[in-house]
């Protein structure tokens, strides 16, 4: 049993220029846990997400991956370390250059050694795994939303990654297709074992899925609440932690 | 029987099928072993049913589960069941993932070569596509502009204001250097064939004649496709990716008034005044030359061209260039209008909105040179 959490925040402090987005954030995301990050819309959970995965730097505070510092790593570490991460964006973020099996394709050639044959067998597989068997020679534009969506999270996962993190995965999805987008990010997380990092607003999504939550609040900019999110609807006293997650006004 | 055996893995046959003992770590960067040899191996055997030993089973990864993969659907067009309660959970749901969704039929391109005789004919159907889309956008555009005339044009003059000063004042510096270095150019060329004559004088002609009849118009015209084109096309194409301009047209809104007449506008009203500054810009660059290389005063060169450029060759450069700003505003927005949606649609909108107006510059300055010489002018 690994002891150190895989995600380590103490005091994070995150701004653009002098606004302060967020302040004083600590919360650690365990080994195989699917972590969610909510809050009404412009609280900055997206982007709690983007100082997660290496995009953006803490303006105080430290961001630690398996007991190592983000920001305190040299470029080369970091970059191994942001590698071992995988991201789907709310679009899916594909390149729209590329075929899906180009997009996948990329980050095996960059970061493996397998052979032109072997790169095809992956891609062929982890598309498989998202319901797009066949679909290597499309294009993102000649899919469809959902479709899109599935691919960047085949693109997200095609170097096995330690860490999935997911911003709004159920953004334009309708609800069928996000019940099965919710049960196969928990296949994954069985599955591979892997560590989830959502970022939602979707309820119905955050009571399937999540294990352990935090709740941002755009006023007093910091976690306002933090615990497994039915916990949270059961017992929580703040008011507005219960607005948001009983929907009501 | 043990029929093979390496590291990572041991093939075994019993009365109870074969069995595929897995050991050690399966990972992309410890060298997995040859999967087709494997495969070979074991459907040359052709057991009853495979099973999995994989007691010795460490570290794996997507190598392990593509081997896997390829294992099940030879064994399934060949018809050897296979036992995967033997292999662990993890593996064991992440195969009934990867086989949970079959591929869609016909979903699967075959990547062939066309004949020739189709890649002319797709050649012909898209320039007749082409032509017909910009036939119907010169259309809208004449609607437009009747509406305009009528004062329904549904624009924000704002929007004007804000292309005329990116397409006029913002380009100054970028139109001072090129019509200065142009009027030196052409200065030095005939510097050093006039001097052979003697007739170092009538510089101050070719460089007057050259600025205000071809090339202050042509050059403005080109830096103005290069640099206001591409950004319409540019524009426009980002606005078609963001569905911007599904939101006009459901709202019942033209894009092409609201969107294309101010661009149109600014450039033709900035163009020609354009024109103006690059034909004196690249009359100083003359002078420049002139003074230094040949000893002919600013005064001398100046009263030169006031003798024997006459005002109607400022006069037709200045028509040119407001022809050419109608060209590139045009093919601009037509482009970017036509962009498809997505980012690299966008820079193909661009590169082709600066080729099409470039195109369409030399071939419209080529008619109106043909129509002044044979008007007189």
């Amino acid at each position: 049993m690994k002891t150190t959490p895989h995600l380590d925040i103490s005091n994070l402090t995150m701004a653009y220029g002098d606004v302060i987005i967020q302040k004083d954030l600590n919360f650690s995301v365990k080994h195989g846990e699917v972590f969610i990050i909510m809050g009404g819309s412009g609280c900055g959970k997206s982007t709690l997400l983007r100082h997660l995965v290496g995009l953006m730097e803490p303006s105080i505070g430290d961001i630690c991956v398996n007991g190592q510092n983000l920001w305190q790593a040299s470029i080369d570490e970091r970059n191994k370390i942001i590698s071992r991460n995988g991201v789907l964006y709310q679009g899916g973020a594909l390149w729209s250059s590329m075929t899906l099996s180009e997009n996948i394709a990329l980050p095996l050639t960059e970061y493996t050694d397998l052979q032109p044959k072997q790169i095809q067998e992956v891609i062929a597989y982890k598309l498989s795994l998202v319901g797009l068997a066949g679909f290597e020679d499309y294009y993102p534009s000649e899919i469809s939303g959902g479709m899109r969506k599935r691919a960047g999270l085949a693109r997200a996962m095609a170097l096995d990654p330690e860490i999935l993190f997911f911003d709004e995965p159920s953004a334009g999805l309708d609800p069928v297709s996000s019940r099965l987008l919710d049960d196969l990010i928990l296949e994954l997380r069985d599955s591979l074992g892997a560590t989830v990092v959502i970022v939602s607003h979707e309820l119905a999504s955050i009571f399937a899925v999540g294990d352990n939550s935090i709740f941002l609040d755009p006023e007093e900019k910091t976690i306002i609440a933090h615990g497994s999110p039915k916990e949270l609807h059961e017992s929580s006293t703040d008011q507005r932690v219960l607005r948001f997650l009983n929907r009501t006004t | 029987m043990t029929i093979e055996t390496s590291d990572k893995y041991q093939i075994n046959t019993s009365d109870e099928g074969l069995c595929l003992e897995l050991s050690g770590d399966w990972l992309f960067n410890t060298n997995p072993p040859d999967f087709d040899s494997i495969l070979q191996q074991i459907l040359k055997i052709t057991p009853e049913k495979i099973h999995f030993d994989c007691h010795k089973l460490q570290k794996w990864d997507s190598s392990l589960m593509t081997f896997l993969v390829k294992l099940l659907t030879n064994c399934k067009e060949n018809d050897i069941p296979v036992i995967l309660e033997t292999l662990p959970k993890g593996i064991q749901k992440l195969l009934q993932l990867a086989f949970a969704i079959p591929e869609r039929k016909g979903a699967h391109r075959a990547i062939l070569g066309q004949p020739v005789l189709a890649k002319i004919g797709n050649v012909t159907i898209e320039m007749h596509r082409n032509w017909s889309d910009l036939l119907a956008f010169v259309g809208e555009l004449f609607f437009g502009f009747l509406n305009f005339l009528r004062g329904r044009a549904r624009f924000r003059y704002s929007d004007l204001f804000f292309q005329i000063e990116a397409a006029g004042p913002s380009a100054l510096l970028i139109i001072t250097l090129i019509s200065v270095l142009i009027g030196m150019i052409l200065a030095f060329v005939g510097a050093v064939q006039l001097r052979m004559f003697g007739a170092e004088i009538f510089i101050a002609n070719l460089v007057g004649l050259g600025m205000a009849r071809e090339m202050g118009a042509m050059m403005t015209a080109i830096i103005m496709a290069g640099r206001t084109g591409a950004a319409y096309a540019a524009q426009l194409g980002t606005m078609q990716v963001n569905e911007e301009i599904d939101a006009l047209k459901t709202m019942g809104i033209s894009p092409i008034e609201f969107l294309v007449f101010p661009r149109l506008l600014a450039l033709c009203l900035t163009m020609p005044l354009l024109c103006i500054y690059a034909d004196f810009m690249g009359i100083i660059g003359g002078a420049i030359v002139s003074a230094t290389m040949l000893d002919i005063s600013f005064f001398q060169y100046f009263q030169q061209i006031q003798g024997f450029v006459p005002l109607k060759h400022f006069g037709i450069g200045i028509f040119k260039a407001g022809v050419f700003g109608v060209l590139v505003a045009t093919a601009g927005c037509f482009r970017g209008l036509q962009c498809g949606r997505s980012a690299s649609a966008v820079g193909f909108a661009a590169t082709s909105a600066v080729v099409t107006s470039i195109v369409l510059i030399i071939v419209a300055d080529a008619i109106i040179t043909i129509l002044c010489q044979l008007i007189g002018i």
